[in-house]
């Protein structure tokens, strides 16, 4: 399925938040994950995550580390503030506002998907 | 497929031997030429080439783990990084304080200024400066001729010169009609103020107004130069790093015409040629003319030479902070009452406008990624010092104001310290909580960039409204 691009955009800083909160990782994890979660519908760029994340850590919702585990390469581990729970549970009554709405406009029902549990 | 695209992705690799298939130098040598590449781009740094090399070498090894071979799984990991075009575009958004450093005007803009005095020059800055220069001869002249005073001419300078700049900055940054008709409104605005103000010839309030309005015109110059985004964040920073490079390049430039005029005094001394005229003519246009070219060298120029406000304010910063706390401790001790004068005040405005422009460069310069360190800690004591001076003479000024009574210079002076008080004060605090953890740097950020509009509005209050008060004497 292809997704719009500004759909795509708009859901970036919700999901990145939303992979960290379960837990710190790096970059290309993050991405991974991505595709598992969506699989594969959700189409990014694997460069544009960068740009993003850096964005995050500018506004102070998440924080950074170089580290180099045992027996991998090192790599920058990001890891979500309070102040990115935060913008997460936020982001999560927006899109549960945007999820109800649609669903009303299109038929009575909410959306069948689950956003958080706002 | 991905090939073709791959492939123009990562440009300037040579052409693969595909037949043989590819041993783990050629990839290690393939991925050194796209590290380089990216390295290569603007808005990026040495950490996120890191990082994304990392990206690129689990991405590979992933695919290689899947079945592919080393060549295919580098194609493709290339391919699904997609367009390093749009990625150093997205960092260069992110980090234009990097971009300004490392400079990136858009192509054709390099192409411009390689190509240098072409007519996109002469229309974006050559006759912007002319015209500048002329209209300052044009209104020496026509007030010469009626014989009139030196005051208006005064009063009236930075009207006759900043225009041109923001026309040029206008031009070179592409203003839609509806910009272009906002950029004019303050202009207009206070030549009308200005020109219909009844001043006592050389009364203090014109006086004040010559000196406020230049500066006030300055912010005006903020539409031109953020091309109209006027809440953004970053474009005013920006506008806040461009003043402070145009202050360096127009000294500079000055230093330069200065010896020029001088030595051609002394060399045209023996042909008896009047030098007053190099003084009336050259000298006058030269400055007003170099002012709409040193803001095209801070734009055009960037690229060439780190910029200076940021180097200058890392080494003054600790000279300032050791001598403003050793004053500070010194008054403390010995009290203020001795000393004090009514001159003090301007003394001190001086010294907290100082404090400030470290401060605001200070803050410019930083990346806002950077963990708290002693920079930091060196400008907060330099900031605190000030602070503590100048609330006590504020004290003593307030204790006696009664005594001495309101005059426009004391209200200029006043409003000017406590408007530079608030700003370092909140900026202080500010900078105590991002020390303890408590706030990121983008707070400080936010604080500087969202205060410049009080200071605008100081300055149209000493221009507009404080002559009224005082019957314009």
């Amino acid at each position: 399925m292809h997704i719009d691009k500004d759909l795509v955009a708009a859901s970036a800083t919700p999901l990145a938040l939303g992979i960290l909160a379960e837990g710190e990782n790096y970059g290309y994890a993050i991405m991974k994950r991505v595709r598992e979660l969506s699989g594969g519908d959700l189409e990014w760029a694997d460069g544009m995550l960068y740009p993003l994340l850096h964005r995050l850590r500018r506004l102070g919702y998440v924080t950074t580390e170089w580290r180099t585990p045992p027996g991998e390469r090192r790599r920058r581990y990001y890891a979500i503030t309070d102040e990115g729970r935060a913008a997460l549970a936020d982001r999560q009554r927006q899109w549960a506002a945007v999820a109800r709405t649609l669903g009303q406009a299109w038929g009575g029902d909410p959306l069948p998907f689950a956003l958080g549990e706002a | 497929m991905a090939t073709p695209d791959a492939a123009r992705t990562h440009g300037r690799v040579p052409g693969p031997n595909r037949h043989t298939g590819r041993r783990d130098d050629d990839l290690e040598a393939d991925i050194s030429q796209w590290r380089d590449w990216v390295a290569s781009r603007p808005g990026v740094d040495a950490e996120d080439v890191d990082e994304l090399e990392g990206h690129l070498r689990d991405q590979v090894v992933d695919l290689a783990r899947a079945g592919l071979v080393p060549d295919e799984a580098f194609l493709i990991a290339v391919k699904r990084m997609g367009s390093i075009d749009d990625l150093s575009h997205e960092f260069a958004r992110e980090y234009s304080g990097r971009m300004w450093r490392q400079l990136a005007l858009s192509d054709d803009a390099t192409s411009e200024s390689s190509t240098g005095w072409g007519v996109g020059w002469w229309t974006e800055v050559g006759l912007w400066a002319v015209a500048a220069a002329v209209a300052v001869q044009v209104a020496r002249l026509v007030t010469g001729l009626s014989d009139g005073e030196p005051w208006w001419l005064l009063t009236n300078a930075s009207l006759l010169v900043l225009p041109f700049l923001a026309g040029s900055l206008a031009q070179r940054n592409g203003l839609t009609r509806r910009q272009w008709l906002l950029t004019a409104v303050p202009f207009v605005g206070a030549a009308i103020v200005v020109n219909v103000s009844p001043f006592t010839p050389g009364g203090s309030t014109q006086i004040l107004v010559a000196a406020h309005l230049p500066v006030l015109l300055w912010f005006a110059l903020a539409r031109p130069l953020m091309a109209g985004e006027m809440a953004s964040r970053e474009r005013r920073m920006d506008f806040v790093r461009f003043s402070g490079e145009w202050i360096i390049y127009y000294t500079l430039i000055a230093l330069g015409g200065g010896v020029l005029v001088g030595l051609a005094v002394v060399i045209l001394e023996p042909t008896g040629i009047d030098e007053d005229w190099l003084i009336t003519w050259a000298l006058p246009s030269g400055a007003a003319g170099a002012v709409v070219v040193a803001a095209w060298l801070v734009q055009a120029k960037q690229q060439v030479i780190e910029n200076m406000a940021p180097v200058l304010t890392m080494v003054f910063t600790p000279l300032f902070a050791v001598m403003l706390a050793g004053a500070a401790v010194t008054y403390a001790i010995t009290g203020l009452d001795a000393a004090f004068d009514r001159e003090l005040l301007g003394v001190f405005d001086a010294m907290m406008v100082v404090v400030l422009g470290l401060v605001v460069y200070g803050t410019s310069a930083r990346d806002p990624s950077r963990p708290a360190g002693w920079m930091d800690r060196v400008q907060l004591v330099a900031v605190g010092s000030a602070l503590a001076l100048d609330v006590m003479v504020l004290a003593t000024m307030v204790g006696r104001i009664g005594a001495l009574g309101f005059t426009p210079n004391r209200v200029a002076a006043l409003g000017l310290n406590l408007v530079v008080l608030v700003n370092l004060a909140g900026a202080a605090w500010l900078s105590v909580r991002f020390l303890a953890g408590r706030v990121p740097f983008h707070r400080l950020e936010g604080w500087q960039t969202a205060y410049l509009p009080v200071f605008a509005m100081w300055l149209a209050i000493v221009v507009g409204v404080l002559p009224l008060l005082f019957q314009f004497t």
